[in-house]
């Protein structure tokens, strides 16, 4: 709205002026934008060779400045033009330069505080989940207990309740297991989870990552059930034999992942097409196309 | 001695009675079908891969077009996946117009079904009586949101629009009106001779392959399976309500049409209460900030579409953009069984099995 007004405004003042006098504005808006464009890839380029060795935070406080800094040039940018439409000709560059280097400073303090603030707000956060322990506690440990039982203590990579998903019990289980134990946790009578809610891929760069949301409807339990893959060549066994429902949800992690499942009845790219070259939810998927 | 050879016969993309593009192929032999090969992906539009670098708003509209025609349960499971992770607590009204609007939704998707499932079948006049009623309810909608089959209705938080005035009052004519129409439904086909000849015993799977299958919705209750997450993991509001959840034992489409007639009886008595107990007046969106990031983690949620279970997963990093995104499709997993279903089947049998399941291609194919 602001903006529409200041045009309309410029737009005003302008008309008054002669055309010569609109040239030469123009002229300069362009040198402005791109003076102004080129600042904005350094500060990135910076951003990213910063953020490779940096820690999270530090990149979020980075950011933030960066933002804040924007903001800031974007402001003085604005107090510059007006300035300059209201009649004093020429503004040296080094008064520019100078504000902008003083809003910086302002943003980057803003900033800090901010990001200090945040940490604190997590610290607290983290203070009240711990307190509280779970209602689906006992039957993460009862699915524990089980599993270790009949196979041994090695087959599990991890285990927790999910306090962002409902409290689901997850467990995240060795790549070598992972048929095993899938074959168990459905033939067992104590976990009986003869419903496969869900199947999908995740592409984590790190690695890959497959997630089965199983259901019980003998026990009425969730269980959520991950297991982590090479990224380079992903390769799982497929659970269409136990569960059927599996079939196209793997083929569908399959067409847009790549993950190989050994296996499986019917591994087709069952979405895209057998000719589609690529896997489009990896993270380094770069589209192709012929005609480009 | 006849010579007898199988053929190959190709259903779709573009047929009509596949319901959107979606297309079988058919090894049949004489009229009996020995194999048939479900050819999917014509609608895929990579909303998975489009959303990674959308803030979750912005992500809204899309899921308006997996389900196009039940979009509010669609909106619906986003936010609530998002909310569920952030924590987010819902005011009162807009719990109740989420809970309204999802409902007449399904009871639109419930007559698009019956409207079509009886064309496919041969019936005409069952189509148009279906799409008069959907009309009113897409109107309603329409009204509330500004949209007649993407809404766009639903933020995280709460709901976009306040109910005009005189809205709920609509509704509430509408539910008499929609019971009365029902009576008359019945009377035009249920008992219908031909009807009955064309959809008992066909298609017919147990409890053990529905389960087996991840079969959901009315495709799994035809089995005897009481199962509604509606009731069994309640979400919203709906443990407030008084409802039944419709079951029949025989797994064939004769049970599939029973059920989901059924179910709109139940959306209606869902809707009767919620537009007797909705506050008057009251904040429709939650005190969120503008720019939502969902913490570090991942979460899935499922709820109870039309059509059955539908889900959605969200890994986060803790930006404003989803890190991975994932819909669990109702109709994707349900269309699985159809080959199996099909295996030795009439080719005329084809259309009342496929009818009977009830898909949306916009969602099977995402």
């Amino acid at each position: 709205m602001a903006k529409k007004l200041e045009k309309e405004k410029q737009e005003q003042e302008s008309a008054d002026e002669s055309e010569k006098d609109l040239a030469q504005q123009k002229a300069e808006a362009a040198a402005k934008a791109k003076a102004a464009a080129l600042a904005k890839k350094e500060a990135k380029a910076q951003q990213e060779q910063g953020s490779a060795d940096v820690s999270e935070s530090d990149l979020a406080k980075q950011k933030a400045a960066a933002a804040a800094k924007a903001k800031a040039a974007a402001q003085a940018k604005k107090e510059a033009k007006v300035q300059q439409e209201q009649g004093s000709a020429d503004v040296s560059e080094s008064d520019l330069a100078k504000q902008k280097a003083a809003a910086a400073a302002k943003a980057k303090a803003a900033a800090k505080a901010k990001s200090a603030e945040s940490t604190l707000r997590k610290d607290s956060q983290a203070e009240e989940k711990a307190a509280v322990p779970s209602a689906n506690q006992h039957f993460l440990d009862l699915y524990i207990k089980v599993i270790e039982e009949h196979l041994g203590k090695g087959v599990l990579e991890d285990y927790y309740i999910n306090t962002l998903s409902k409290d689901v019990p997850t467990i995240v289980v060795k790549k070598e297991a992972y048929y095993k134990v899938a074959e168990f946790l459905k033939y067992n009578e104590q976990l009986a989870f003869d419903y496969l809610s869900e199947l999908h891929g995740s592409d984590f760069e790190t690695h890959m990552e497959v997630y089965t949301h199983l259901y019980s409807y003998k026990k009425h339990q969730s269980l959520a059930f991950k297991v982590k893959i090479d990224r380079e060549a992903p390769m799982i066994e497929s659970l269409a034999p136990l569960w059927a429902g599996a079939n196209w949800p793997e083929c569908e992690a399959y067409d847009l992942l790549g993950i190989k499942f050994k296996g499986h009845p019917n591994l087709h790219r069952i979405m895209l097409g057998e000719d589609w070259i690529g896997h489009p939810l990896r993270k380094d998927y770069e589209p192709y196309d012929v005609e480009v | 001695m006849l010579r007898t050879e199988e053929m190959l016969l190709n259903v779709g993309p573009q047929h009509p009675s596949t319901h959107g593009v979606f297309r079988i192929v058919l090894k049949i032999d004489g009229e009996i079908i020995r194999e048939a090969t479900p050819v999917i992906g014509y609608l895929h539009r990579g909303t998975e891969k489009i959303a990674e670098n959308l803030q979750y708003t912005q992500i809204i509209p899309y899921t308006d077009r997996m389900d196009y025609l039940a979009a509010m349960t669609n909106n619906y499971v986003l936010c609530h996946a998002v909310e569920t992770m952030v924590g987010t607590e819902i005011p009162e009204r807009a719990e109740y117009l989420r809970v309204i609007t999802m409902e007449l939704g399904r009871v639109a998707s419930h007559l698009v079904w019956w409207g079509t499932f009886l064309l496919d079948l041969g019936a005409t006049s069952p189509f148009l009586y279906a799409f008069r009623d959907r009309e009113m309810i897409i109107n309603l909608l329409n009204e509330i949101s500004g949209g007649r089959l993407t809404f766009n209705y639903m933020r995280i938080g709460g709901v976009k629009w306040d109910a005009p005035e005189g809205w709920i009052e609509k509704v509430k004519e509408f539910i008499p009106y929609m019971r009365e129409q029902l009576e008359g439904y019945h009377q035009l086909v249920t008992g219908n001779e031909i009807f009955l000849s064309r959809v008992k015993g066909v298609g017919t799977y147990k409890k053990e392959e529905a389960l087996q299958y991840s079969l959901s919705g009315a495709n799994l209750r035809c089995t005897g399976v009481k199962w509604d997450l509606r009731k069994n993991e309640p979400y919203s509001i709906y443990d407030r309500f008084q409802f039944d959840v419709p079951v029949q034992e025989s797994g064939d489409a004769w049970a599939r049409y029973q059920v989901r007639f059924a179910e709109i009886v139940e959306s209606l008595n869902i809707l009767e209460q919620a537009v007797e107990q909705i506050p008057s007046s009251g904040d429709i969106l939650a005190k969120v900030p503008k720019i939502i990031k969902a913490p570090k983690g991942e979460a899935f949620v499922r709820i109870e579409s039309p059509r059955g279970e539908i889900g959605c997963y969200i890994a986060s990093d803790g930006k404003k953009e989803p890190y991975r995104l994932k819909f669990r499709r109702p109709s994707f997993y349900n269309l699985q069984i159809l080959p199996k279903l099909l295996v030795g089947e009439n080719i005329s049998n084809l259309i009342a099995i496929l009818g009977a399941i009830d898909i949306v291609l916009g969602e099977v194919d995402g």
